[in-house]
């Protein structure tokens, strides 16, 4: 950018995106009012027959499925001791932290009596639930996960000894977290398991917490992925050269780890369509659309993955990871909306309002502005200048 | 515990972790409470007449919103047109009768409500306890703990609860409570009582299934040989008799295991999945870490523990570049 020229569409541009963004905060503020004085019908398409809709597909399973990175590089590095992943722990917990975060507003908006959203940890426990179970682990991993940051915000704060406790912590916090995720994530693919005449059976599977788990795991390490290259791209000034030096390193790293978990779920999702004696309905429009999630979304993928690690194109693992994360929030859709209530007539189907669309908009719109604020105060995506010779 | 016994109980519980199905009661057919109540719909006798809907609408007035506040007009219980088209229950109304056209004879009424199911699958997903099974037969429902997630509804094999999803302060699940009220008085339910054709028959369960089984072997030709509910989902209180298949009415099938025994292990299974994962990650962390630093030791540096777990925790990038 030497001329004036492009400085001045750069300006504009920096103006249009600020005027987009204040336009989603206002109609976010906005639909919340409206939210919470109306009712969930107010801004939903909700009804008795399909009560969970857009909020639950995109906030809470995809939401989470891709925060899983966290818990994989941060397992990755400090468990099995892969330090290739070093760059990109702490920007993976974030990522995590603000991913659950999000999730419990986003569960303000989503269940009809927010305010006692405590009572099935401190009131009513209702132990046979999946549900009790996705919300205890919710509640734990947010704490493991603050706990996780702890140093970096020491850090920030100049609390040399506070962050030397805090770093001895770092190991056994990992595998906490990864137990604890673990379970998250696959209790999540048995939400749906209480709706075996429900669901669709190329979609219903004994195996759904298996594949929740499997697929949350590439999920998060290609989010991990998509948002280093963004973040290296759009906030250069909360980065430093070593950063984005090792990167690539990092990048590589998850590709390997990614496409090895997507050939394994390709390879067990294949094997539990044909024994649960179910292609038959591969010649359905239920099996093309299940073939383009499998195809398109994992296998696609997970070769473009195998080839950009193997010939070291960092370019084919940038795409690779995009299209992992499109491939496994289409099966979240699917697995929630599409396979669900797959044999009501058309007209009792869901489709989400506009309004449902935007609130998650600007819900992510925070998360976006709120994982900002944080890399450029706290040493996320830098190493902190005080700490540099330890890296040496 | 022998060696063999705890190796087969650790595998059973990876397992059970990654498919909570795995893990379900030897027991497959649910007994329930034997004294158990219920009601018996025989729609070869139904005429539509809608008094069970008027009978609910009064008996639970105090709970249903008031007539003033329904968006959609309702005709009055006498106005029989509404039977042709499909309604559902909803947070106003527990109950509804459709009409079923069905060729080559005449049309068949079908009653909808809770089916007060054995083993509930809404009570197995409600994360609050807010909806329970009696040892009476009625499933119910404690208002004043629902946090409104709806798992219930998604659970729900019937559809059968409903939300009032306009209310911003208290919205709640509705649904029908087979007037347990009443039952603990010994009254009968508001649409038993009211049935003027003597179509709805209140009485438990076992009993309903005898009479059912006695009207399909009188007179065979009358009804299709399937009691609906005997074994739908595990069993439910609310037991049908149809001249057509069940399937014609609406009735989905929804087979013969209730859904609650899918995941109602779910936290014993995540708690074994969590002591063993624990241990194995724990142990692969810890023997990593002292194999790293002895390595470190050994590279000549001398360095002290602390310094080596800084290089192991902190990048080092000694042997990767």
């Amino acid at each position: 950018m030497t001329s004036g020229h492009t400085d001045g569409q750069g300006l504009k541009g920096h103006v249009k995106k600020k005027g987009l963004i204040v336009v989603v905060l206002l109609v976010g503020l906005g639909l919340t009012l409206l939210r919470f004085t109306g009712g969930i019908g107010a801004v939903t398409n909700l009804s008795d027959r399909n009560p969970w809709g857009f909020w639950t597909a995109f906030d809470l399973l995809c939401g989470i499925a891709v925060s899983a990175g966290g818990f994989a590089v941060a397992s990755a590095y400090y468990i099995f001791g892969f330090k290739q992943f070093h760059v990109y722990v702490r920007a993976a917990l974030t990522t995590a932290f603000l991913g659950y975060f999000f999730e419990v507003i986003a569960l303000v908006y989503e269940v009809g009596q927010p305010w006692r959203l405590v009572y099935p940890f401190f009131l009513s426990q209702g132990t046979t639930s999946a549900l009790f179970l996705v919300g205890l682990c919710v509640a734990l991993y947010l704490a493991i996960l603050s706990g996780e940051l702890l140093p970096a915000l020491f850090e920030r704060f100049g609390r040399r000894k506070a962050r030397a406790r805090a770093v001895r912590l770092a190991a056994p916090l990992a595998v906490i977290g990864a137990v604890v995720a673990v379970i998250h994530q696959s209790s999540l693919g048995s939400l749906y398991l209480i709706a075996p005449s429900k669901m669709h059976p190329l979609w219903y599977s004994g195996l759904m917490p298996l594949f929740f788990l499997l697929s949350s795991l590439f999920a998060g390490l290609s989010m991990v992925v998509v948002e280093g290259g963004l973040a290296h791209k759009y906030l250069r000034d909360c980065t430093d050269d070593r950063h984005v030096r090792d990167a690539d390193r990092a990048v590589s790293a998850c590709g390997k780890g990614a496409s090895l978990f997507m050939f394994a779920y390709f390879i067990i999702k294949c094997i539990e369509t044909a024994a649960g004696n179910n292609l038959q309905y591969l010649s359905s429009g239920f099996g093309a659309w299940f073939l383009l999630e499998l195809g398109g979304g994992v296998a696609l993928p997970a070769v473009m993955y195998f080839i950009g690690v193997r010939r070291e194109r960092p370019g084919l693992i940038q795409g690779a990871a995009i299209i992992t994360v499109l491939g496994v929030v289409l099966n979240r859709f699917n697995v929630s909306l599409v396979a669900f209530n797959y044999n009501l007539p058309s007209a009792e189907r869901y489709f989400p309002s506009w309004m449902e669309v935007a609130l998650s908009v600007f819900l992510v719109a925070l998360l976006i502005l709120a994982y900002r604020g944080i890399c450029s105060g706290v040493p996320i995506l830098r190493t902190h200048e005080d700490y540099e010779e330890e890296l040496r | 515990m022998n060696r063999r016994k705890f190796l087969s109980l650790t595998s059973a519980g990876i397992v059970a972790a990654a498919s909570p199905v795995n893990c379900r009661p030897a027991s497959a057919a649910a007994e329930g409470h034997p004294d158990a109540v219920g009601v018996l719909h025989d729609s070869t006798l139904c005429i539509g007449c809608r008094s069970c809907e008027a009978a609910c609408q009064s008996v639970n007035a105090e709970i249903l919103p008031r007539p003033e506040s329904y968006k959609i007009p309702e005709k009055p219980f006498y106005d029989r047109s509404v039977l042709a088209t499909k309604r559902r229950t909803d947070f106003q109304r527990y109950t509804v009768v459709n009409r079923y056209d069905v060729e080559g004879r005449r049309p068949v009424h079908r009653k909808f409500q809770c089916n007060h199911c054995i083993e509930p699958a809404c009570a197995s997903a409600c994360f609050v306890k807010a909806l329970y099974k009696t040892a009476e037969g009625p499933v119910l429902y404690r208002p004043e703990l629902c946090v409104g997630c709806r798992y219930c509804m998604i659970a729900c094999p019937f559809y059968v609860p409903a939300y009032d999803y306009h209310n911003a302060r208290n919205p709640l699940i509705y649904k029908c409570t087979m007037c347990a009220p009443r039952l603990a008085s010994g009254e009968l339910p508001g649409c038993v009582s009211r049935c003027p054709e003597k179509a709805l028959i209140f009485g438990k369960r076992s009993e309903l299934l005898k009479i059912a089984r006695e009207r399909i072997t009188e007179s065979p030709e009358k009804y299709v040989k399937h009691i609906y509910g005997e074994h739908e989902a595990g069993g439910t209180c609310w037991l049908y008799l149809s001249p057509v298949p069940h399937t014609l009415l609406d009735q989905p099938e929804v087979g013969s295991d209730s859904p609650s025994r899918t995941t109602s292990g779910i936290l014993e299974s995540a708690g074994m999945t969590a002591g063993i994962l624990s241990v194995l990650l724990g142990a692969v962390c810890f023997l990593g870490r002292r194999r790293r630093n002895d390595a470190a030791e050994s590279g000549g540096a001398r360095a002290s523990d602390g310094e080596a777990h800084k290089k192991v925790y902190e990048g080092d990038k000694e042997d990767g570049q």
